[in-house]
């Protein structure tokens, strides 16, 4: 129906360029010496230090303290992404499952309940959050890390759109199968459920690598700290010291970036699936 | 609601609970006492605590240098958004028109989606950066010298820069599977009434995408307004004084740095109005697409 033109490539290759071009230079950057960073500016070639560099930023203990290690932060990383995800996957298939399952006088109740919390960022309410964990004694910990987060309802809705759609002739087979809730749940309904598990595991994964605010409010013992909270304590010290470690700062970063960017790129098709139908 | 259902007087509750329990000690409590203690004036170490009414709001709503953030809050949501959706709008009709390669342009062009908004901010430091940054060189060609960090305009430019980078993929991602969903007889009765590319897209897909342009404005205004936390905290380094900042970065500020737990409170719960006004037009606007549908 329509040709190809010229300039609509041309439009893309640019846009390519832009979007993956910095990503691309900040990983060639790091794969070169600080000091030849220091004097010729940004990299586009590959280096000789690549080894060397995330030898360093993986093993050498930094920090202000000095107790924290790259490949500590890659773990941390790791248990905020995957504990989020599990729990959010956990919490919501749940709550999803009583709510459109069960008749209950509370539903409506507890539907406007889970409902109204997508209406607050966790941003707006910072402060008495961090309270609360200073209350329940969970400053410094993954429990704290994690859980808070979970505190928002987009899992159930899409759960709960999810459940709404699969037949009701399939509980009917079920229950006369003799199946009780349970069975039906966990025999059934989960296995229903696959790939909208794993397209919200991709995008909940993400999003708990990727926060920043919470942790650095949570955590200020730099054992517990993720690569995207230790990004600004490694601007801190970069900035502070004689010749800048460009290189080691820019590996970092892209260790930060890495996991997430490569689950996305592997995953899209699910993760643009989960994206598109949870937010519509 | 399901046709058939379980009946058991207690499950329901058992499968709820987890979720519930959550919400109400990690959302409803600190929500509650947001808004509670924005009518309170108390001592940085919370010994006591007095009721002062209003004076938090009006304290907040009077200040320049809040009405200064404010508007800059405003000038930065309004360019994120308008530059994100063109830009994303505009490569995602491209990836749509071509055949070929396209996927290679679709993974390439979604990657930057997965960077979190502080790292983003780190590698636009780097670009802007007085010593090594390619952006001020090339800004130096043009007479402008650039110093991010000390001129307000310089530093707001590379915010607004690293912002809409971070989401064009966002923008990209909705607006293409927009796109895609247009039927295949739509597009061929618009190409036979309307011979030019761009009259087509005018009148024919742009009303069809409507809808979610919609939607990713609301979600882009969010964005703008919330998740660009990282990249400013970034970019400023903690030094707001003479740098551009938004409103939820000042809530944080005053409320972490300065501990003005009233004041942050009171601007907790104006961010909160904001959001609310928001997230009404956005179930509204799905509240009618779903009538349509």
């Amino acid at each position: 129906m329509h040709r190809t033109n010229f300039w609509d490539h041309l439009i893309l290759l640019f846009g390519v360029f832009i979007m993956v071009g910095p990503i691309f230079v900040a990983f060639m950057t790091s794969t070169h010496e600080a000091v030849d960073v220091h004097m010729k500016g940004l990299q586009v070639t590959w280096g000789d230090d690549f080894v060397d560099t995330y030898k360093e930023v993986l093993t050498t203990r930094g920090g202000f303290t000095g107790d924290v290690t790259g490949a500590r932060m890659v773990m941390n990383s790791f248990i905020l992404g995957i504990g989020f995800a599990v729990g959010k996957i956990v919490l919501s298939m749940m709550a999803a499952y009583g709510l459109v399952y069960f008749r209950s006088r509370f539903s409506t109740l507890f539907f406007w309940m889970i409902f109204t919390t997508l209406l607050l960022p966790l941003e707006v309410r910072i402060l008495p959050s961090y309270d609360v964990m200073t209350k329940l004694g969970l400053v410094n910990t993954y429990t704290g890390l994690i859980v808070p987060l979970l505190a928002s309802a987009t899992g159930t809705f899409f759960f709960r759109q999810f459940f709404k759609s699969v037949p009701d002739e399939l509980l009917e087979a079920a229950r006369i199968d003799g199946a009780g809730p349970f069975k039906f749940f966990i025999d059934i309904l989960v296995p229903l459920s696959k790939t909208m598990m794993a397209a919200i595991f991709i995008i909940m994964f993400v999003y708990g690598w990727n926060q920043y605010l919470w942790p650095m409010i949570m955590t200020n013992e730099e054992t517990f700290y993720t690569l995207v909270r230790g990004i600004k304590q490694i601007l801190l010290v970069w900035v502070g010291s004689q010749i800048p470690e460009y290189n080691q700062a820019f590996a970092l970063a892209v260790l930060a970036m890495l996991p997430p960017v490569l689950i996305v790129v592997i995953f899209q098709s699910w993760f643009i699936k989960g994206l598109t139908e949870s937010d519509k | 609601m399901k046709r058939v259902q379980f009946n058991s007087p207690l499950l329901p509750y058992l499968f709820v609970l987890p979720q519930m329990a959550i919400i109400v000690i990690f959302f409803y409590w600190p929500s509650v006492q947001a808004i509670q203690s924005s009518f309170y004036l108390e001592d940085p170490f919370g010994f006591s605590a007095s009721f002062v009414g209003f004076d938090n709001y009006v304290d907040a709503l009077t200040s320049s240098y809040y009405l200064r953030v404010a508007q800059f809050t405003v000038i930065f949501t309004v360019l994120v958004t308008f530059f994100s959706l063109a830009l994303g709008l505009l490569l995602a009709s491209k990836a749509d028109d071509v055949i070929r390669g396209s996927s290679s342009y679709k993974t390439l062009l979604i990657s930057v989606y997965a960077i979190a908004p502080p790292v983003a901010g780190l590698i636009g430091m780097m670009f802007f950066d007085q010593h090594i940054g390619p952006f001020v060189k090339m800004a130096a060609w043009f007479g402008w010298d650039m110093k991010v960090g000390i001129n307000y305009f310089d530093t707001a430019f590379a915010m607004i820069t690293v912002a809409v980078w971070k989401q064009i993929p966002y923008n990209f991602i909705f607006f293409l599977s927009g796109l895609q969903s247009i039927p295949v007889s739509v597009r061929e009765a618009a190409a036979i009434d309307n011979r030019s590319r761009l009259g087509r897209f005018w009148t024919v897909t742009l009303p069809l995408l409507a809808p979610t342009a919609f939607f990713l404005l609301i979600i882009n205004m969010t964005y703008s307004l919330f998740d660009t936390f990282g990249i400013i905290d970034v970019i400023v380094k903690d030094k707001a004084a003479n740098n551009p900042i938004t409103l939820v970065y000042k809530v944080y500020m005053d409320g972490f740095r300065g501990n003005d737990i009233g004041g942050s409170a009171a601007q907790s719960v104006i961010l909160m109005l904001i959001v609310l006004v928001l997230t009404f037009f956005q179930f509204r606007f799905i509240e009618r697409r779903v009538h349509y549908n």
